[in-house]
């Protein structure tokens, strides 16, 4: 199967769990109106008008977005008992805190395009919706979590920047105080790797094989190439999405090299050139398969995260059930007296 | 819609004594308190607010889109509300 048709498939089975919300919702004149306040830059709202296609392809986004933070407080929680300082573990409990913030103003958004919190957690929890396939690997070192904000959060950022000024205005709302938090994530991050980077030989080793295992998967965090990316004409048109997944990626590697050379630390990739006529550089091709293999459930550690958060999810049942029977309780009293 | 994570809330931030209430987004939770609470945690943790106000979502009543036109048109002819339409003579000062 030539990977395009694989892209297909995977996100055709992805739109099914919202087939329920579909109901032939189709009127030219009203599509009209809503291509026409699109192209005036207008922001859309929850109850306006909008085409069923609009709503579905922006409740699976926002939707993996939200699933995204929240399985992305995983790999970092990994190392909260075990940071090597007072100060380290602090930033990193902020930080954490911060991605399960994140999750929540992005699953309210999606809410107000009609779905459930329990239909999208329910999503996740049975495999059914996708999340960034950059939270399947694990992190193994110390360095690891510094790489992660400093890549994983950077890569992060150059993407949401661009969304803060999406077409749907609740996901543009949660976009704008996102980015404003984030952008501690990714420069502790950078300061961690720089302790490394400067620090003895080993300390060094330990910076360099991080940025080796997490360059390649942070880059496929940007999603297929243009040409193989079904979902991105919509978005674009929708102004969804402003710039193509191709631009993201090459203006990340273009702010990035500089940071790697200024640690001292080299580039795992020998493609790597800087080319004058475009301005950026040249690099080499990801490795898609992977890619596609982590993101059909087969990455390193698709199975502990999703256990992990199905775990989280029945382990606070009974906290839920005794703050709803408390609820109930006190309002009943109020009611009575 | 069944929903174990409680109601939906509207969260309003002030930022500093004497500003307006902005709404800044929503949250789940079973009573009023934990809204309260959850709104702290989620919308101030970098001391966005001196001052909270958490509603049911249900109980906010809002114009719909469709009558942007005729809802607020009675407004739109009335340019006289306004200072600018009102002419003075040259060299009156303080008004």
């Amino acid at each position: 199967m030539k990977n395009h048709d694989k892209y297909h498939l995977i996100f055709a089975y992805e739109s099914r769990i919202f087939v329920a919300m579909e109901n032939a919702n189709t009127n030219p004149k009203m599509e009209e109106w809503f291509d026409a306040k699109l192209q005036k830059n207008e922001m859309v709202e929850p109850k306006d008008w909008m085409p069923d296609n609009y709503r579905k392809h922006l409740i699976r986004q926002i939707s993996q977005h939200a699933h995204s933070e929240i399985v992305g407080m995983l790999p970092e929680g990994n190392w909260i008992t075990r940071a090597p300082s007072l100060r380290a573990k602090i930033v990193l409990l902020a930080k954490v805190q911060d991605e399960g913030g994140h999750g929540l103003y992005l699953y309210t958004a999606a809410e107000t395009l009609g779905v459930s919190r329990d239909e999208l957690l329910d999503a996740l929890h049975t495999g059914k919706a996708k999340y960034s396939s950059i939270f399947n690997y694990p992190t193994l070192t110390w360095a690891d979590i510094g790489a992660v904000g400093w890549l994983v959060d950077g890569a992060a950022i150059m993407n949401q920047v661009m969304l803060q000024r999406t077409s749907y205005g609740p996901y543009a709302r949660a976009m704008v105080r996102i980015c404003k938090e984030e952008s501690f994530h990714q420069r502790q991050g950078y300061e961690s790797i720089c302790h490394l980077a400067f620090g003895t030989e080993e300390q060094k080793q330990m910076a360099q094989d991080a940025l080796n295992r997490w360059w390649w998967p942070t880059l496929m965090m940007f999603g297929p190439t243009d040409a193989n990316s079904p979902n991105s004409a919509n978005a674009i048109k929708w102004k969804i999405k402003r710039e193509s997944n191709d631009q993201l990626r090459q203006r990340f590697i273009n702010q990035t090299i500089p940071q790697i050379e200024y640690l001292g630390l080299t580039v795992p990739d020998p493609d790597l050139k800087w080319n004058e006529e475009k301005n950026g550089y040249d690099f080499g091709t990801p490795n898609w398969d992977e890619f596609m293999a982590v993101i059909s459930g087969n990455g390193p550690c698709n199975k502990e995260r999703l256990k992990a958060r199905v775990d989280a999810h029945k382990g606070g049942e009974w906290v839920r059930a005794a703050a709803k029977a408390h609820a109930d309780k006190k309002r009943e009293m109020e009611f009575a007296a | 819609m069944s929903d174990s994570q409680g109601p939906i809330w509207e969260v309003f931030v002030q930022k500093k004594p004497g500003q307006p209430f902005v709404h800044c987004g929503s949250l789940h939770a079973f009573d009023k308190e934990m809204a309260l609470q959850n709104a702290r945690d989620l919308y101030t943790r970098r001391s966005e607010g001196t001052a909270l106000w958490v509603v049911p979502s249900s109980a906010i009543v809002s114009s719909s889109p469709e009558d942007l036109g005729p809802f607020f048109e009675p407004a739109n002819d009335k340019v006289y509300r306004h200072p600018t339409f009102y002419q003075i003579p040259e060299g009156v000062k303080h008004i």
